[in-house]
């Protein structure tokens, strides 16, 4: 069921989706969260459909936000999806003229009661977070500093404005490599001495797991450039030997263990839809991303003085 | 090297990061059979394509069928690539692959089981297995006192310092009391209780921690969870399919010994117990063993039992065979394919309210339920007529197919007069947890491997739950008669009768 609205208010926009929902043959609601979705013209398909794909694990309703150029009257369309293959519902709202300013007053009425409020930035994320009207009403903040036109100073940004809450996919996009260190100290449980990694110079996820090494191992991770575009192997090095995780292709990494020698594993480079879901199964504060993070600007801003 | 040691780089608030599994094989017994083919492979293929295997991991079968290695891992690569549930990939595929080994040979051949041995010491060097081998028992249960003699025979049950054995094997666990008693001390005798994980497939964690969640994490449902304000508790497995392919095993097992003994017992526990003092294996066991010792047997079990073969008829659109007209099931057969029972929880939270468990073949749809029906308001201040339509308030916790919550109960009917009928509220735990959740064999095979306490019984709730049900057995036994119901129905006119009864009617699921 689709229903498009034209020049329009929150109130109608509520009343059209219990219509539609009506339509649909099931007005009942079980869905989780709210989430909102800021993006632009450019990235709106994009975003949305890995956000329905991130609602059949989460059923949500999806509010899709656009603000649109500030001048001129202040207006408000909606775009309205119930049903057709997808959980939850979705809303697209285009803000125009003074109410771009002011989107979180068409999307408070249309938050879902109680449920938890999430906010994701696909691309574009404020430079300060803060600045953006509709973080006050999520208590989950999903930015992506991945893409960024200089990751590393997005990130620096995001960890200068830290709210508890929020999180980056750079992080996320972490969880296998820090998944396969883990693991692998399990197993040879020996005390690490020194660290390596080699990434691309612009790889926030890369100075992400360095700040988390240093941090969680208390040494020093040195960093090598390389000119593929994500992270290319991270070394460890124990009185054992050393652990290495060696990335081989889109999806496998060569790993490698004192004594073991190297093995092919799983090392999935997952769409985004994968990293929403991951971020949204807690919706907590990330204790680890925040400690990671501030070890980051900590580092940075050692490097900046020396 | 000492279990003090402390991964830096795991932290309790680290969420994010799943367990691997450390190094070790798995050796499948019955490689070849219907469950390695269909479940087990592809479980372990999809645990290896979520990155869950240790990068090591050795994956060994033992099969009488004529196979060499090679056919062997035809056969698995066919199974992982018709059955996993996430991508095919051949790289990852390829990685198993190398760990893939095949022994040949009877239980009874030593030879084999000292060729086993020799596998097993091989990948230890091989692929850093590291000593630590689990056996999975994928045989009918009258082989297993002799593999599991072989496993220790051969040494293959014995560890070293740090490395660990462990046995799986699954339902049933023995026949009645006695024969599981038998079965116990056999693999006691092998290997140390926290080393056998006993495996209900169906009960797997999540519907667990469901049920426990529900009850335990929130405030509005436990004051009323008891005889003040239940009347009584149903539950429900009811299956649409017949015994297909499985005669061998079914006929003299029967749907009580099938089910009731393990599945539907352990959700009764569930259901009845106390609040556990945590969530770990051991508290949860030990209240789960206070339930199955209070529930009480029918003293007149011929009041308040019943059971029954369904006979031919049109269920769900197509015309199906009765019971005695299957292939391989001697046409005197007294095996019962559905069963009903009622017990009694001899408690001060449960007393006067009974269990009902009714578990059948053939039945009207596929569902497996827990409904807690509730006792009528004390007083209705509506007329007679306006509360006609209305039943009793029930909660309903739907394991299978759709999991999640139903809660009926009454509400005016749109329109002048005032009538009162049920509605039902719905709750599901979403096509969402369904979709990325991993198969029930994924996670219990890796809850074996990583030595997780399962949540699954051990040897005393068995023997418990074969005390409750021996003498409805018994009595069955005795009797060569047995009622029969309809393909398709919801079972026999004798299983409406036991509960009508106490003056209640069985729900339609």
């Amino acid at each position: 069921m689709k229903i498009d609205l034209q020049t329009t208010n929150s109130a109608k926009i509520a009343t059209a989706m219990v219509k539609a929902r009506h339509a649909a043959g099931s007005p009942a609601m079980d869905m989780v969260l709210t989430l909102i979705v800021v993006t632009d013209e450019e990235g709106v398909s994009e975003a949305l459909n890995d956000a329905t794909a991130i609602a059949r694990e989460h059923p949500a309703r999806i509010v899709g936000v656009i603000r649109e150029s500030a001048r001129g009257a202040a207006a408000l369309d909606a775009k309205i999806r119930i049903g057709n293959n997808m959980s939850g519902e979705s809303i697209l709202l285009r803000v125009r003229g003074p109410l771009a300013q002011h989107a979180e007053s068409v999307v408070l009425p249309l938050l879902l009661p109680d449920s938890p409020v999430v906010v994701w930035w696909p691309t574009h994320a404020p430079k300060n977070p803060a600045d953006d009207a509709l973080r006050g009403l999520a208590q989950r903040r999903l930015t992506d500093c991945a893409t960024a036109k200089v990751p590393r100073n997005a990130l620096l940004s995001q960890a200068e404005n830290y709210a508890p809450g929020d999180t980056d996919l750079t992080w996320t996009r972490l969880t296998p490599w820090r998944a396969l260190l883990a693991a692998a100290l399990d197993q040879v449980q020996s005390p690490v001495t020194r660290g390596a990694i080699t990434a691309s110079r612009t790889s926030a996820s890369a100075q992400l797991l360095i700040s988390w090494l240093e941090g969680r191992l208390g040494i020093e991770v040195d960093f090598t450039p390389s000119d593929t575009p994500y992270i290319q192997s991270v070394t460890l090095t124990t009185e054992l030997g050393d652990v290495s995780v060696i990335h081989r292709d889109q999806n496998t990494a060569n790993y490698v263990l004192p004594g073991l020698g190297s093995r092919i594993v799983p090392l999935e480079h997952r769409p985004v839809a994968g990293l929403l879901a991951e971020d949204l199964r807690r919706l907590d504060q990330d204790d680890v991303y925040a400690a990671a993070l501030m070890h980051f600007q900590a580092r940075h801003a050692k490097a900046s003085a020396s | 090297m000492t279990s003090a040691y402390v991964n830096p780089l795991r932290d309790d608030q680290d969420r994010r990061l799943p367990q691997i599994a450390g190094p070790c094989s798995v050796t499948i017994f019955g490689i070849t059979g219907d469950l390695a083919t269909r479940k087990l492979i592809p479980a372990i293929y999809d645990l290896a394509n979520r990155g869950l295997l240790p990068p090591g991991f050795s994956l060994i079968g033992f099969a009488r069928q004529d196979l060499d290695l090679d056919g062997f891992i035809k056969l698995a690569y066919e199974a992982a690539k018709s059955r996993a549930r996430t991508p095919f990939r051949e790289e990852v595929w390829k990685q198993l692959e190398a760990g893939i080994r095949f022994v040949r040979g009877d239980f009874s051949d030593d030879l084999a089981f000292a060729e086993l041995a020799r596998t097993i010491a091989a990948v230890d060097d091989e692929r850093g297995t590291g000593g630590n081998h689990a056996f999975y028992l994928s045989i009918p249960p009258g082989f297993f006192p002799q593999v599991v003699g072989q496993l220790k025979e051969h040494g293959l049950a014995e560890v070293s310092d740090g490395s660990w054995r462990r046995v799986v094997i699954e339902k049933p666990f023995g026949h009645d009391l006695a024969s599981a008693k038998e079965l116990n001390k056999i693999v006691s005798d092998v290997f140390p209780r926290e080393s056998v994980f006993r495996i209900d497939h169906y009960l797997g964690k999540e519907t667990v921690q469901n049920i426990l969640a529900f009850r335990f994490a929130n405030g509005m449902f436990e004051p009323i969870w008891n005889s003040n304000y239940i009347d009584h508790v149903q539950i429900t497995m009811a299956e649409d399919i017949g015994i297909g392919g499985r005669a061998g095993y079914f006929d003299g097992i029967g749907a009580a010994r099938d089910v009731i003994q393990n599945h539907l017992l352990q959700l009764m526990a569930l259901v009845a117990m106390e609040e556990p003092v945590s969530f770990n294996a051991y508290s949860l066991r030990i209240e789960k063993q206070k339930v199955l010792a209070s529930a009480r047997t029918p003293e007149r079990i011929d009041l308040h039992t019943a059971r029954a073969q369904y006979t031919a008829g049109w269920a769900g659109g197509e015309h199906v065979a009765g019971y005695l007209e299957e292939a391989d099931i001697p046409a005197t057969s007294t095996t019962e394919t559905y069963a009903a029972i009622r017990l009694d929880v001899d408690t001060r939270r449960w007393a006067g309210v009974p269990f009902y468990l009714r578990a059948g073949k053939r039945l009207g749809r596929r569902v497996t339920e827990v409904a807690v029906v509730f006792k009528r308001a004390p007083h209705q201040p509506f007329t007679k007529t306006a509360t006609e339509e209305l039943g009793q308030n029930a909660l309903v916790m739907r394991i299978q197919p759709d999991e999640g919550v139903t809660l009926r109960f009454g509400s005016k009917v749109p329109g002048t007069a005032m009538e009162i009928r049920d509605v039902n509220m719905d709750f599901a735990y979403g096509g969402s947890f369904v979709e990325s959740s991993p198969e029930a064999y994924e996670r219990l095979i890796l809850d074996v491997l990583l030595g997780e306490p399962p949540l699954f019984p051990q040897h005393e709730e068995v023997e418990l739950s074969w005390e409750i049900l021996d003498p409805i057995i018994e009595k069955w036994s005795r009797s060569s008669k047995i009622d029969t119901y309809e393909s398709g129905t919801w079972g026999p006119a004798s299983a409406d009768a036991m509960i009508a009864r106490d003056g209640r009617t069985w729900r339609r699921p």
